[in-house]
């Protein structure tokens, strides 16, 4: 049985963030999702994949407790959710590092904002910098790297407050393609590593196929479940091999033609 | 690909004298030597009797500074000067972040300010010596005037501009409020709060030379004044020049107070 596999069966337990009926009308009428409910299963990655505007990013900041959701409700891991908590860790789509502060300062900052006394965060930021591939940029400022590696940043930001569900906001758009591909790979080596939680927005068909267990298609705004679509492929083989096994082709191609029809 | 080649080559050779022609203090000079030469022409043309050449407004100022004249001049003109800008520092930042921050505390006090700012506020001094004589108190009030308004708008907009993405970080990785204020929301704010600074630094020096000049003449006013009155116009640019190196020295040490307290990314760039 592959890893993947594996992992799929014994997160079949439970869901570790539960959306009910989830609906949110902007200030000024924009109705952004529409009674909402999905489930997001422990120790997997669900990406949430849907037309651009439809609401990805409202629905991961209301999980996250940034922004309130207008009714409807969120738990996570058996509690509802009325503002950001230690158990979720955001990683912004354009990266929202400070730039007065170097790298290990902004890897420890979640632990600093806690009180953790610094040589103690900064002994976890390092072990984190270094699980992110960003070893010896320790002393670095965000302005010094390049947008790969300040979106590594992050991810070691949200990786070192050890929370059990990671809030990825489209993580890789603001990354080149050839970086991207990189980072998708260190991704799935990252959630092999580490037993958490990843919910994962993303508008490219083939990034939520290749890192996801589970793929939510959202529809267009107002935003409901439209299909939620479990990709069959074997990881933990070469990654060159993956981009060319026809059960990923056939997975794109599926959500490509259920997505069509959403654009005019 | 040749013209990538070309164009990396060309770079490199011209390098080298770009490094020397490009670092500040080269380009300090030349534009110091540019305005001192165009001064002296100015001064053998001559364009006035009343505009003396650089060189003679040069030996003016060692006299002054050998005889002590300027260095008790100095001193007169700095208090109400330092007592001023030390107030409109404090109170302007302290003004600003709190309008940033309150948007009733920016209702109540943001017009007076915007008004301020716009007004000429020279017109007040009048009122000003009505109102408080013509002691240390007026002159004090007057570099006030000048030099807060422009510091606690920049306060006021900068802590106002904070990027929301860091500020949805920081809620998100569980701030406390007074750890958004202090380790998000000021260091985000502190370029355009020191740029205020500066603007509003070199304000009270005009509200102060104004109150010398306006008020009654003390201190650099005094010299400028009387010596304008004796036509010994050497020694009024003297002063004025004093007065000018002055303020472009205060501003220079804000700028490195800055970088050294709150932008070690520009250190680690230098």
């Amino acid at each position: 049985m592959s890893p993947a596999a594996a992992r799929k069966i014994e997160a079949r337990h439970r869901p570790m963030v539960e959306v009910r009926h989830l609906s949110k009308i902007y200030a000024g009428g924009v109705e952004a999702l529409n009674a909402i409910s999905v489930d997001f299963p422990e120790g997997q990655l669900t990406s949430l994949l849907g037309p651009s505007g439809c609401g990805k990013t409202t629905l991961l900041k209301i999980i996250a407790g940034l922004i309130p959701a207008t009714s409807g409700e969120v738990m996570v891991d058996g509690r509802p959710v009325t503002g950001p908590g230690p158990e979720r860790a955001f990683v912004f789509q354009d990266f929202a590092l400070m730039p007065w502060a170097n790298v290990l300062r902004n890897v420890a900052f979640g632990l600093e904002l806690k009180g953790v006394a610094q040589s103690e965060r900064e002994a976890v930021a390092e072990k984190h910098i270094a699980s992110v591939g960003l070893g010896g940029f320790e002393h670095a400022f965000p302005h010094e790297l390049s947008g790969g590696m300040r979106q590594r940043v992050g991810l070691a930001r949200a990786l070192a407050v050890n929370a059990k569900v990671l809030l990825m906001d489209e993580p890789f758009s603001a990354v080149d393609e050839q970086t991207r591909r990189k980072f998708q790979e260190d991704l799935l080596e990252l959630i092999a590593r580490e037993h958490k939680t990843f919910l994962f927005v993303t508008h490219s068909i083939e990034e939520a196929v290749y890192v996801s267990d589970r793929i939510v298609i959202l529809s267009k705004r107002p935003s409901q479940v439209s299909a939620i679509v479990e990709p069959e492929i074997g990881r933990g083989r070469d990654p060159d091999q993956i981009r060319r096994d026809s059960a990923y082709l056939d997975t794109v191609e599926t959500i490509w033609q259920s997505l069509k029809r959403y654009l005019d | 690909m040749t013209l990538i080649a070309e164009t990396k080559a060309y770079a490199h050779r011209g390098s080298a004298w770009g490094d020397i022609l490009r670092h500040p203090a080269t380009l300090w000079l030349i534009s110091a030597v540019i305005v001192a030469g165009a001064w002296e022409i100015a001064g053998r043309w001559p364009i006035s009797p009343a505009f003396p050449p650089f060189s003679d407004t040069m030996s003016a100022l060692a006299g002054l500074i050998a005889d002590g004249t300027l260095g008790k001049a100095l001193i007169i003109t700095l208090k109400p000067l330092a007592i001023g800008l030390i107030a409109s520092v404090v109170m302007g930042v302290g003004l600003g972040v709190l309008m940033g921050l309150n948007r009733f505390a920016e209702w109540l006090g943001s017009p007076i300010f915007v008004i301020a700012q716009s007004a000429p506020l020279a017109a007040l001094i009048p009122i000003l010596t009505f109102a408080y004589g013509i002691g240390l108190t007026a002159k004090i009030l007057t570099v006030c005037i000048m030099a807060m308004p422009v510091i606690v708008l920049n306060s006021l907009n900068a802590v106002r501009h904070t990027p929301a993405t860091l500020l949805d970080m920081g809620h998100s990785f569980l701030a406390t409020r007074r750890q958004i204020i202090f380790k998000i929301i000021l260091p985000a704010a502190s370029p355009v709060i020191f740029a205020g600074l500066r603007l509003g630094c070199a304000a009270g020096f005009i509200g102060v030379i104004l109150a010398e000049l306006l008020i009654t003449p003390t201190g650099i006013g005094d010299i400028i004044t009387y010596n304008q009155s004796v036509a010994e116009y050497e020694k009024m640019y003297a002063a004025i020049f004093a007065i000018m190196a002055l303020s472009v020295l205060l501003i220079s040490l804000l700028e490195m107070i800055e970088t050294a307290l709150f932008h070690p990314e520009k250190r680690a760039q230098s």
